[in-house]
């Protein structure tokens, strides 16, 4: 079992090195940061020595060791727009994005399990056709657009809901680092539009699970046998059909809440949400390249920790992982 | 289910009612936000205009172009290289202290080691204190933009701005990368104080109580700004009431804006100038001044403005605008199909040839359509044009390259004066003296630099004006660059804003002389 925690945690760090090294490959493509700080009057030779102080004139070989030192730190470097460490900046914007994806998270809970269940309940009232119809559109309707549609109706010409940034924030640990919109009201109403674009990704995709696992578990055995028990309806629908549907909704939703991160790129640069991903997309244009590694660096190593254990706990209620791997 | 969501809706509606009443504070939303409190770490419009908000120059441009007393309140020529400023009395900084010739001086040394701002001040020897509120500046040579450049002249703190900070850095280091004192904390004599500033999310301005113009009208207590980046979502926070100012408008939503009873629309003439420059070394097609001549008949300059630009610019055939003292009225855009048609039989070249093109797609309005059409009409004298677009964080590095025959650049004179538009665009490029900086078209013609350095070191201002009229009239017979337009500055806001009165064409919105109703 050692040797297997062992081998998978060496991996783990090898597939980090190579998202290193991917981010470093592209980081001279991206443009020059330093244009970015100056003003049009500076000449060639003035961005050379600022180039020069960056370290960016370097090597690749030895500007990379020189950043692995530095990680090996705990230092991904300074953002040359935010003019603090990257991994600050980083930090400082995740609670927008944590929060974005919950409220989205929350919305296709409440809305995919009653819609889920009724159009499986009920196939062919009109109801459910409109609602299958309309969750196919959901789902061939990008991101931004959705996002766009929102706002022209409910901001421009509804005047009902605002249409850009997180609105009033409180202060959630006393540190001012997790700056919450759920505990304003203002908060709150700018939480709606962004987290019904970023769900309507979603949304459809789990109406139609749930309907599918649903009818599915309708046609069993034990249903059929309830019915002739003469158990009532609401039972047999909720607590012995539903319970058992939610088993594979629930695993496909822990996966898609990851993809769902991704998402957040588009809808926070529509809404102006000032979050991991309106940074990333603001670096690319910026070319703020020591937060773009930094951001490829944090989001990476989440990803991968988050594998690595899995692999190890699996390794733990499954032996036979351990002993494929095994030569 | 459909009667509570209105219901709450309705409520939310009733509070966002609430919360906008709370008048003379206004919410304004820019493409992008001040990079720093610190005025000297680059030099930028975004820059200049913060520096307008906290800070005040000596004096200022007004919205006819002419000069108004600010921190100076009289000005006299003492000879050819000394102007003596009287300074104003009574100044308070933000800090408290007592603003005094000390200050002017101080804040001018400061730029010598700003990167941004220490070629900007070149020709000046310094600055000399006479009493404490009377200075002299001093320039090397006879220089006849000392007031154009006085603008520039703002006055920090400099006791403020003295000393360590707690990272045992002076706390007048100019920084561009990483902490600083001055990145966060700001004492200027300006209308408006930072309460708050968190980049690249919001900065809170208050009004300064000890302000010392009391003539001005502005009646801003408060001033939030924040940076919305896509032009969609800037327009649709003003519609939707979120915030009360935003500026740029892009010329696609101008109908939309115009048409809402609540907000207006209103545009200034600016002086950036948008042209092409032919790379005569790359393309010795180009060295034939019958060719490029051909190319410019060829640009339906005024047909972009009124398509493309929904007329939110000005045709251009020179490189200054109108109130600059090299503008010459007899210049006019020359559009002529048929002429251009003509010019490029009569070179030999009625076949054409192919060409590559270069143009960003996110620095100046409409950029990338502009560089498009361009391809079209030059398609029509059978010049083929291979145009490549990109983002202006890869733009410049391929135009410094040269990497194409023929590349776009924007230009705003830094003096609001036009030999700085022939000092970095037309002037034969030279990296020793630095002249030509942006001169990718490689045009090289002795007398317009004579006339250019002529211009810089003569006081007489008609006599300049002669000179700088000939520098316009050359590179128009000469084709020296293809002229597009002068970009205008566009801002939309709710009715109820004083916008006209404090905009001007150096797109400096005077908000500490902002009237709300």
């Amino acid at each position: 079992m050692f040797a297997f925690i062992i081998r998978r945690i060496t991996q783990a760090i090898f597939v980090m090195l190579i998202i290193s090294m991917v981010g470093f490959a592209i980081k001279n493509k991206i443009g020059d940061p330093v244009r970015d700080l100056v003003g049009e009057r500076v000449t060639a030779e003035e961005r050379a020595i600022i180039r020069d102080r960056l370290g960016l004139n370097d090597s690749f070989t030895a500007q990379y060791v020189r950043f692995l030192g530095n990680v090996a730190k705990g230092d991904l470097g300074q953002s040359f727009f935010y003019k603090k460490p990257a991994l600050d900046v980083i930090v400082g914007k995740a609670p927008a994005t944590l929060e974005l994806v919950f409220g989205a998270a929350l919305i296709i809970v409440l809305v995919s399990m009653p819609l889920g269940v009724y159009t499986a309940l009920k196939p062919r009232s009109f109801m459910s056709r409109f609602v299958m119809g309309f969750s196919t559109l959901g789902v061939s309707m990008p991101v931004f657009l959705t996002a766009i549609m929102l706002i022209y109706i409910f901001g421009v010409n509804l005047h009902w809901l605002p249409s850009y940034g997180r609105g009033e924030t409180v202060d959630l640990f006393g540190n001012g680092w997790w700056q919450t919109g759920f505990l304003t009201t203002d908060g709150l109403i700018h939480l709606i539009l962004p987290c019904i674009s970023l769900a309507s990704i979603m949304l459809p995709l789990f109406i139609r699970l749930i309907r599918s696992e649903m009818m599915e578990v309708l046609e069993t055995e034990y249903i059929k046998y309830a019915w002739a028990k003469g158990l009532s309806p609401m039972r047999i629908w909720l607590v012995h059909a539903f319970k058992n549907t939610l088993l594979p909704v629930v695993t496909v939703f822990g996966v898609q809440i990851g993809i769902m991160f991704a998402f957040t790129i588009l809808t926070e640069t529509v809404f102006q949400w000032q979050g991991m991903g309106y940074m990333f997309l603001e670096a690319v244009e910026r070319s703020d390249i020591s937060l773009l590694i930094a951001y490829l660096i944090v989001v990476g190593s989440v990803f991968v920790m988050v594998n690595t254990l899995v692999d190890i706990l699996y390794g733990f209620i499954n032996p036979t992982v351990r002993i494929a791997g095994r030569k | 289910m459909k009667k509570m969501m209105m219901l709450v809706l309705g409520l939310f509606m009733v509070m966002s009612v609430g919360f906008s009443a709370n008048a003379k504070t206004i919410t304004v939303g820019l493409d992008a936000d001040p990079v720093s409190l610190d005025i000297h770490v680059q030099l930028s419009g975004g820059m200049l205009q913060l520096s307008h908000w906290c800070f005040d120059p000596l004096v200022r441009w007004t919205k006819e172009m002419t000069f108004e007393p600010r921190l100076a309140t009289s000005w006299e020529r003492i000879n050819e290289y000394r102007m003596r400023f009287h300074l104003r009395k009574g100044v308070k900084f933000h800090s408290g202290n007592t603003f005094t010739a000390k200050d002017v001086k101080w804040t001018f040394d400061r730029m010598r080691n700003s990167v941004d701002y220490k070629g900007l001040i070149e020709p000046f020897v310094g600055i000399a204190i006479v009493d404490d509120y009377t200075v002299d500046i001093i320039t090397a040579k006879p220089y006849a933009l000392l007031l154009n450049m006085a603008t520039y002249f703002f006055a920090m703190d400099s006791a403020f701005y003295t000393g360590m900070d707690e990272n045992g850095q002076p706390k007048d280091a100019i920084v561009k990368i990483g902490p600083s004192f001055a990145l966060n904390n700001a004492s200027g004599t300006g209308p408006f104080t930072v309460t708050s500033r968190e980049h690249g999310v919001k900065v809170v301005f208050e009004r300064f109580k000890d302000y010392w113009d009391t003539n001005s009208p502005g009646n801003v207590d408060k001033m939030v700004i924040t940076p919305i980046k896509e032009d969609a979502t800037r327009v649709a926070a003003l519609l939707s009431g979120d915030v009360d100012f935003i500026t740029p408008v892009p010329p696609q939503d101008f109908k939309r804006i115009e048409s809402d009873p609540n907000v207006k629309l209103v545009t200034c003439n600016g002086g950036r100038i948008i042209t092409l420059q032919m790379n005569q070394e790359r393309r010795p097609e180009f060295k034939d001044v019958r060719v490029r001549q051909a190319m410019v008949y060829a640009i339906n300059n005024a047909g972009i403005v009124s398509k493309i630009m929904k007329g939110t610019a000005t045709v251009a055939a020179q490189q200054g605008p109108e109130g600059y003292a090299g503008y010459k009225p007899e210049l006019t855009p020359r559009y002529d199909l048929a002429k251009a048609k003509a010019l490029m039989k009569e070179a030999g070249l009625e076949k054409g040839f192919e060409c590559t093109m270069i143009a960003p797609n996110n620095r100046y309005v409409n950029d990338e359509k502009i560089a498009e059409a361009t391809v079209q009409m030059l398609a029509k004298i059978n010049i083929k044009v291979n145009l490549k677009t990109m983002p202006k964080a890869q733009y410049w590095d391929e135009f410094d390259a040269r990497a194409a025959d023929i590349q776009m650049i924007g230009w705003h004179s830094d003096t609001e004066d036009s030999g700085n538009f022939t000092e970095f665009l037309m002037m034969c490029a030279d990296k020793a003296t630095g002249y030509g900086q942006y001169n990718s078209g490689l045009y090289c013609n002795k007398r317009v630099d004579e006339l250019t350095l002529a211009a810089q070191s003569e006081v007489d201002l008609v006599k300049r004006a002669d000179l700088l009229k000939e520098i316009e009239q050359i590179l128009y017979d000469e084709a020296a660059f293809i002229p597009f337009h002068w970009q205008n500055h566009s801002y939309a806001g709710k009715k109820e804003l004083g916008i006209a009165p404090v905009i001007n064409s150096m797109n400096f919105p005077y908000f500490g002389d902002m009237v709300v109703e």
